[in-house]
């Protein structure tokens, strides 16, 4: 019983945290640059203030254009909902499978791009095509590193890969390394973030994920801007579930998942505050050079899986 | 005394003075000195070894059998006529202005170099000093290729280098290799790198190890064996180098590449009780024999002609070590001396010719019997020699080659036959209108040394008629051991 | 198989890991010092290499090795390149790679090639370095791709010394390292090797005013066309 509220809490968390995410990050680039930032909360007032707004839709928006944000959202919420960030056995476990997570997150995408391309400007097209091409790039790497850890644990079920390397002895493990980095390089690809993609650009002809939501407004650009939010907040989760999953709980008592609350924090903490510290130090790529970063992603998580079966694998 | 320091110490002494010695002509006269010296005490370690199976010196460091000793003397050998060949020819050439006295001196020092590096690849019994000493081998003749400084030689230097450079990488992973296996049996140290000890442990090296090993070994002194298809570099660097050099890349350093390739197949041998290395080099070979043949034929420059024709022999080699029957490596070993000594007599008659015309190309070399009768002879004897007439050695060697493909595989003789005849009808196709008709205008008279070339096919002429008993006593004996497998 | 030697062995193995990244990297990069700056990484990382396997197998012979590698291959070659690029001027230059993709993915069926020979034979060893056999081979197959796909005479020359490196990562990495006589002799072989490029160089800028492989080749190419 307990375990559904957890799992119920887990949610409810990932879903809330996401926007306070987000300005943790804006925040901590903010004091890099010696600003004060508009504070933590600000994403999260941003997102009420659009939904009390007015929803504008253009002329030739049909269905897709109405229906999408709904549906990046919950596809986003579900991946969410089930990546485990505090206890590891909860009911859902048995569907976080990670390529279903891969599958629900390329749904979110495809209705995003869709409705990109529906109202038929120009920015909107361009940016779906961006999405597209780098996407079909980036998921073989993502599920590449992915399967770095999944051979090892002979399950690409999320719960399953954790207890796995909670279990087997600290080892120095080159292949998880190179998972790793392939892991980080994807996920600033797919969460949109600099050097890839800059979330606070205004310059349309630069724009690849903002480029698609250019025509929304209201509740269905405040939907939007919280599933990018929750991806973000996802794929961070994602990546210390799977190369950093010590602390969290293995059973459902309050003590254990406040302690595990606590070590997630802190892990998101310094996660982001590298990411802030990246995005501020570097700048974006030329568009044409995505690829090129992309095809280095794919070539270092396909490096893990060779070195796992030469190093690692017992013969 | 021991004549092993001796021979090595010779030409190592040698370089050093040479390379410090500013006056050309006496540099030239030393040269020559020093190779004479080599080549005596080569002879007398030929003499101490061949009262015995097999010696070995130093802990087992050098080591000579029936099977190196007479290529230490055939080295030594065609090393000092190309000396005495070298000293007009390069006096010519400094003449003319195609070198200075500061690479005159680069020259002769590398001379004696390579020389050290191709006596210690011989004696040795280490795998691992083989292959030092055939990269020595090696870098000294780089520089003697691009000797000239022309942008030809400068360039086809520098695709020897690299191409030679990878091919000896591959060889000595090769080598790794066998250390790997070997390493686990006769320990972690010289010991599993000292051929003599290998050979007598074969039996117990890894068999799938070894047959790995074997592949990089043959593609990596293949590279310097010329076999097709690593045989780019060959014709550019014989063809831009000085030609005494040519003469001793075709007549000496192809011949410790493929010495390096047997010894390893003997190893091999051993290990895998199969024909996995013999079949490898009859395959490379045939395929080397008519590639070359046939790419004989489009030549347009002296040289690179007769560096064709060099592929075109190592390969035969290199099908009849394949083969692996006694009678088959009897001819090949023949067939080494005979073509280190042709080969080079006819580098050294074509290094004349092209002095007397003042180019390289075939089609502007004609009429040399009327105009130079002793190099217009030379160069048809020669070619005679090489193209397999009796009654010269090359007849003999293939000969006895063609006999043994008959008797292991009767259906390989029609591609050997093939390539045979390929091979003749180009070299005589170019060589023809060269000896023959009407003096070219542009002909000169240059000072030339027709000795050395001469002594070459004298040599070959008394291979061919009847081959001496202690000779043949020493070819049947390295046959056995080549062809006899581990222990 | 104690503590100390699983350590040695993971750090080994974790190093070869590496070994293999640098050999992707240089065949990667574009820019000529970034080209000699990984691979004087790679020098680097075998001189630690070698110190951690004489460490873990106490042969002291190795230890000079180690000393050899680092002086040579970490600072003297990558120093004597790096003087040579800046004499030349030809430090800021960028080389255009064959399709990066396609090098890339050759790269890769390249590993897997020597993954799959290799395995085989790995089980026979009983050395804790075994492992790094089939590591060590696609990193010497992989610099040879390398010089195939250069087209400047540095790189390939770059090319040429990582394909070395990565000969000795064979030889500590598969076997403790070959006898000392032995590496003493291919170091100097190395060393020489060096020497005789660099001397090259200044050849080839003199005769042909470039770098370039295709300019040199066509001088006999050309040749060969006017007879």
């Amino acid at each position: 019983m307990s375990s559904i509220f957890f799992q119920l809490l887990q949610a409810v968390l990932m879903v809330m945290f996401a926007p306070l995410v987000l300005g943790f990050v804006s925040t901590v680039k903010a004091r890099l640059q010696n600003r004060r930032g508009a504070g933590i909360m600000q994403p999260w007032r941003d997102i009420q203030k659009l939904f009390n707004k007015e929803v504008v839709l253009a002329d030739h928006a049909s269905w897709i254009f109405r229906f999408a944000p709904y549906v990046v959202f919950t596809a986003t919420v579900m991946a969410a909902s089930v990546v485990p960030s505090l206890l590891l056995d909860t009911p859902l476990s048995l569907t976080a499978d990670v390529i279903a997570l891969v599958a629900l997150l390329a749904l979110g995408r495809f209705f995003l791009s869709l409705a990109g391309m529906d109202i038929g400007t120009a920015f909107g097209g361009m940016g779906a095509s961006r999405e597209m091409t780098f996407s079909a790039l980036a998921e073989p790497a993502m599920l590449m590193s992915i399967f770095v850890l999944a051979i090892g644990a002979h399950s690409t079920n999320l719960t399953t890969m954790i207890a796995h390397t909670l279990h087997t002895p600290l080892l120095i493990q080159p292949s998880i390394a190179f998972a790793l980095v392939a892991m980080l390089m994807i996920a600033i690809v797919e969460t949109g973030r600099i050097p890839i993609d800059n979330p606070s650009t205004h310059l349309e002809l630069t724009m690849i994920h903002e480029a698609m939501l250019l025509e929304y407004s209201g509740r269905h650009l405040a939907l939007m801007e919280w599933a990018s939010a929750v991806k973000l907040l996802l794929f961070a989760t994602l990546i210390i579930d799977l190369f950093f999953p010590w602390g969290i709980s293995g059973d459902a008592s309050l003590v254990t998942i406040a302690l595990a609350l606590m070590i997630w924090i802190a892990k998101l903490m310094v996660l982001f505050v590298i990411l802030a510290v990246m995005e501020t130090s570097m700048a974006k790529l030329r568009m044409f050079e995505v690829p090129q970063y992309l095809g280095a992603a794919f070539v270092l998580a396909f490096l893990g899986l060779i070195i796992h079966y030469m190093l690692e694998v017992a013969v | 005394m021991n004549f092993f320091i001796a021979t090595l110490l010779t030409p190592l002494l040698g370089g050093m003075v040479l390379g410090v010695l500013r006056n050309p002509k006496l540099a030239a006269k030393l040269n020559i000195l020093t190779s004479v010296t080599t080549f005596t005490f080569s002879i007398l370690l030929a003499l101490q070894v061949l009262g015995q199976a097999s010696l070995a010196t130093f802990n087992g460091w050098f080591y000579l059998d029936a099977y190196n000793v007479f290529l230490v003397s055939l080295t030594a050998f065609v090393g000092m006529t190309t000396t005495i060949f070298s000293k007009p020819y390069m006096q010519h050439e400094l003449e003319i202005g195609r070198v200075n006295e500061k690479r005159l001196r680069l020259y002769h020092s590398m001379y004696q170099l390579f020389q050290l590096g191709m006596l210690l690849g011989f004696t040795t019994n280490n795998i691992g000093v083989l292959w030092v000493s055939l990269e020595l081998a090696t870098l000294a003749t780089v520089l003697l290729v691009s000797l000239y400084r022309t942008p030809a030689s400068i360039a086809a230097a520098w695709k020897y280098f690299i191409l030679c450079g990878m091919g000896i990488a591959l060889a000595l992973f090769g080598t790794i290799l066998v250390f790997f296996t070997s390493s686990t049996i006769l320990g972690h140290g010289n010991e599993a790198l000292t051929w003599s000890l290998l050979y007598a442990h074969a039996g117990q090296l890894d068999p799938a190890v070894m047959g790995i090993a074997f592949c990089f070994l043959m593609v990596g002194y293949g590279t310097k064996v010329g076999l097709v298809p690593m045989h780019a570099w060959l014709p550019d660097a014989h063809g831009e180098g000085p030609t005494p050099v040519s003469a001793v890349l075709s007549g000496l350093l192809l011949n410790l590449a493929l010495y390096a390739l047997v010894r390893f197949k003997m190893l091999v041998d051993g290990s895998t009780h199969t024909d996995m290395a013999g079949h490898m080099m009859m395959g490379f070979g045939l395929l080397s024999l008519l590639v070359a043949a046939m790419a004989l034929h489009k030549q347009r420059d002296i040289k690179r002609m007769f560096s064709f024709s060099s592929i075109e022999h190592m390969a035969l080699m290199t099908f009849a070590f394949g083969i692996g029957t006694p009678l088959a490596a009897f001819a090949a070993l023949l067939h080494m001396t005979v073509h280190s000594l042709v080969k080079s007599g006819i580098f050294f008659t074509v290094g004349h010719a092209a002095q007397v015309m003042g180019t390289q190309k075939m089609a502007e070399i004609r009429g040399l019997i009327s105009h130079h009768p002793g190099i217009g002879w030379g160069l048809l004897i020669g070619t005679a020699a090489i193209a397999g007439f009796p009654p010269f050695g090359v007849f003999m060697s293939e000969f006895l080659l063609f006999t043994a493909t008959l008797e292991s595989y009767p259906w390989l003789a029609v591609p050997l036959l093939l390539g045979l005849l390929i091979a003749m009808g180009g070299l005589f196709r170019f060589v023809q209108p060269m000896v023959y008709g009407d003096t070219a205008e542009h002909a000169k008279h240059v000072h030339v040394n027709m000795m050395p070339v001469y002594i070459h096919f004298g040599l070959a002429l008394i291979l061919g008629l009847s081959i001496p008993m202690f000779l043949s006593q020493w070819y049947h004996q390295a046959a056995a051991l080549i062809v006899g497998g581990g222990a | 198989m104690t503590f100390s030697q699983q350590f040695a062995q993971q750090i080994i193995d974790g190093m070869a890991a590496l070994t293999l990244l640098i050999s992707f990297s240089l065949l990667a990069q574009h820019r000529m010092l970034s080209v000699l700056r990984w691979f004087a990484g790679q020098g680097l990382l075998l001189a630690a290499t070698a110190a951690v396997v004489a460490y873990s197998t106490g042969e002291t012979e190795l230890y000079i090795s180690a000393m050899m590698t680092f002086l040579l291959k970490g600072l003297l070659l990558p120093w004597m390149l790096w003087r040579v690029i800046r004499k030349l001027h030809v430090h800021r230059e960028v080389e255009p790679l064959m399709n990066s993709g396609i090098t890339m993915v050759i790269a890769v069926a390249v590993t897997l090639f020597s993954f799959h020979i290799i395995q085989p034979i790995e089980v026979t060893s009983e050395l804790l370095t075994r492992n790094s056999m089939a590591i060590a081979t696609a990193c010497v197959l992989l610099s040879m791709l390398m010089m195939i796909t250069r087209k400047k005479a540095i790189t390939q020359v770059i090319g040429f010394l990582a394909v070395e490196n990565s000969l000795f990562f064979a030889a500590i990495g598969a076997t403790n390292g070959m006898p000392l006589v032995v590496e003493i002799g291919i170091a100097f072989d190395v060393l020489i090797a060096a020497l005789i490029f660099g001397l090259f160089f200044f050849q080839i800028r003199n005769t042909f005013d470039s770098m370039e492989i295709d300019t040199m080749q066509s001088s006999l190419i050309q040749k060969d066309d006017d007879e």
